[in-house]
């Protein structure tokens, strides 16, 4: 025990002279979905870089991860994101709505709806996609195990099921009640619905469960870039959704660490050239292509893209309300079938 | 105490016996020692250069020192409950004694999400009293108090339930003795009381520590995963592990299984080396 105490009084002496030591130092804290850990630590770097040169001042950015619905709930709960960059626009709205820390029309201040990439859903399967999954309709099949997280915790699990909704409402003609059944079965082919993004490519790709993972683009492509490349194919469907991750300053925290200033330039800081090929870098569809590595845009598909804003959702606040709110869409198609 | 027990006649045959011991060490082989193997083999399967690349990191060296930091804080204030509680249970007669036994066993129940919850509904921004406290500077909720908070409350039953029992055993006659002869209650209780509990309560405190330094999901939901600040090691195994760094993640799970053979290293030691006293207590 003794040592153990002294190790702690040792551990309490460092850190407090660390903090001494580091008085010079702006710290920001940047409250982030699963899949983004792997661009901000780089982002992170260039940041700070480019901060130590425009003012002297040392800024250090502490990132927290996790499914975007879950970080949502514990920046409301009172952890003091000075930013906050989460998978879709509708967590951030719960933020302004619950809590009162951002004004609501947070998305207009910055450029192209506050996402300064965008990113879509595609399939991952194993290699030489042995269940041949080509398209959406093969995701209902009997013989086929689909991996996705679950819709109420994380970001890319609602584009995935609001991507499977858009193919199914081109394919059912707006019949709703096939579309139903059809989301309806991806779901009953779910063994298993982690509470992230992260968590489910790491079920499929090193538990083996599943016979496809519906994934953000940029976590295929990492997934492909961190296992191998001969282990997984990336499919590409004939529809899918445009994925817009918004960023956002989060006032009332960042007033009260008097962050401001620096938090609004690293936001900014995203839209940069910099910050913009640093995005595409990690498999993130730059909003301002002309700044990035042209063979990294090359890896892009082109597919056809659906936007929440289209008719068929109508916006994050409806799409949010009606698909993915207590006894919404998805209770009803979700749950009967569990019991 | 030189004599010495006849020892107990064996009346198995050698058959059953070679079954039954055959068993229960593979049974611990499989759930035990071949997890605990892998662990190391993973570790160390990149080499040790990165091996130490991984425990040298900043925020490794961070989650390292958080997790020592509220283990260092909670285990005594569980020691010191768990004496108090203990003491006032098997010693005395209260109204409400039955209700406190059971509340001491209430974590031992209660899920550790929900125990950390708990501490979100009391010290979150929804809260009264969190605003409250974060007015006058205090952060309790993805801080370290917090933190401390959760663990304290799912790490309280082990001291307390290794004494009881001890103690209720011992009865009340030598504090008693002492009193008649004269001595204050403070000189009965360090006399008298602990060193005949001494054991019970090294075997709590130890118990109490490897559970603080593994807890994992009660410290979750307090946490806030902040990097390098509210990252204990067992969530930032789970961090690395997400991240595809298998030899990180299993570099730092071997530093906490170290710790956990290290706590029962020294428990076997001073067992060993207190053999004759541990007798004479008639505890192990």
């Amino acid at each position: 025990m003794h040592a153990l105490l002294k190790s702690a009084a040792a551990a309490l002496i460092l850190s407090a002279g660390a903090a001494a030591a580091h008085a010079q130092t702006v710290n920001l804290s940047n409250v982030s979905y699963d899949p983004t850990r792997e661009l901000y630590r780089e982002f992170n770097e260039a940041f700070a870089e480019h901060w130590r040169e425009e003012t002297g001042q040392r800024v250090n950015v502490r990132m927290s991860h996790g499914g975007s619905g879950r970080q949502a709930r514990t920046v409301i709960d009172g952890l003091r994101a000075d930013v906050v960059t989460l998978a879709l626009a509708a967590d951030i709205d719960v933020i302004a709505e619950r809590a009162g820390l951002l004004p609501a029309d947070w998305q207009s201040r910055l450029p192209h709806n506050s996402s300064p990439y965008t990113s879509t859903i595609v399939f991952l399967v194993r290699e030489g996609n042995p269940k041949a999954i080509l398209d959406w309709d093969d995701l209902a099949r009997d013989d086929v195990q689909v991996i996705t997280p679950n819709p109420k915790t994380s970001g890319g699990a609602r584009w995935n099921y609001l991507a499977a909704w858009a193919w199914a409402h081109r394919e059912f003609d707006g019949d709703e009640d096939r579309i139903r059944d059809y989301v309806g079965d991806i779901y009953r082919n779910a063994p298993v619905l982690d509470t992230a993004a992260r968590g489910s490519t790491i079920t499929f790709t090193q538990r083996r469960m599943g016979d496809v993972l519906l994934a953000w683009e940029n976590e295929a492509f990492l997934a492909l870039a961190e296992m191998g490349e001969g282990a997984f194919d990336i499919v590409v469907p004939s529809i899918s959704i445009l994925a817009e991750p918004p960023v956002a300053l989060v006032d009332a925290n960042a007033e009260r660490n008097r962050t401001t200033e620096v938090a609004q330039a690293y936001l900014d800081y995203l839209y940069s050239p910099t910050g913009q090929a640093l995005a595409a870098k990690h498999f993130y569809r730059p909003v301002s292509p002309e700044h990035a590595d042209p063979a990294h845009l090359e890896r892009f598909p082109e597919l056809d893209l659906v936007t929440i804003d289209d008719d068929i959702f109508g916006g994050w606040a409806r799409a949010q309300e009606h698909h993915f709110a207590d006894g919404g869409v998805f209770d009803q198609i979700y749950q009967p079938r569990r019991r | 105490m030189s004599f010495s027990a006849p020892s107990p006649r064996v009346t198995e045959g050698p058959i059953t016996r070679a079954v039954l011991i055959g068993t229960a060490v593979l049974f611990l082989a499989v759930f035990l020692f071949v997890p605990l193997a892998g662990v190391f083999f993973e570790a160390f399967r990149r080499g040790i250069g990165v091996y130490l690349a991984a425990l040298t990191e900043p925020e490794a060296v961070s989650a390292i020192q958080l997790t020592l930091l509220v283990a260092g804080i909670s285990v005594p204030l569980n020691a010191v409950f768990g004496v108090a509680a203990a003491w006032s249970i098997a010693k005395f007669e209260f109204p409400g004694k039955a209700m406190l036994v059971t509340l001491i066993d209430l974590p031992f129940s209660v899920s550790p999400v929900v125990a950390g919850l708990v501490y979100v509904l009391l010290f979150g921004a929804g809260s009264v009293l969190g605003p409250a406290l974060e007015d006058m500077g205090i952060r309790v909720l993805f801080a370290v108090p917090g933190l401390v908070l959760a663990t304290v409350f799912v790490t309280l039953p082990f001291v307390a339930r290794e004494l009881i029992p001890l103690m209720q055993e011992q009865g009340t006659a030598s504090e008693e003795a002492a009193l008649s002869l004269g001595a204050g209650g403070w000189q009965t209780f360090w006399r008298v009381t602990l060193p005949s509990i001494r054991w019970a309560l090294l075997y709590g405190v130890l118990l109490c520590n490897a559970r603080a330094m593994g807890e994992f999901g009660a410290v979750s939901v307090v946490s806030g995963h902040i990097r390098g600040e509210t990252n204990t090691m067992p969530l930032y195994v789970e961090i690395l592990y997400n991240e595809y760094n298998f030899a990180a993640a299993f570099a730092v799970s071997s530093v906490l299984a170290l710790l956990a053979i290290l706590t029962l290293g020294l428990k076997g030691l001073l067992e060993w080396r207190f053999a004759g006293e541990l007798a004479a207590n008639r505890r192990h």
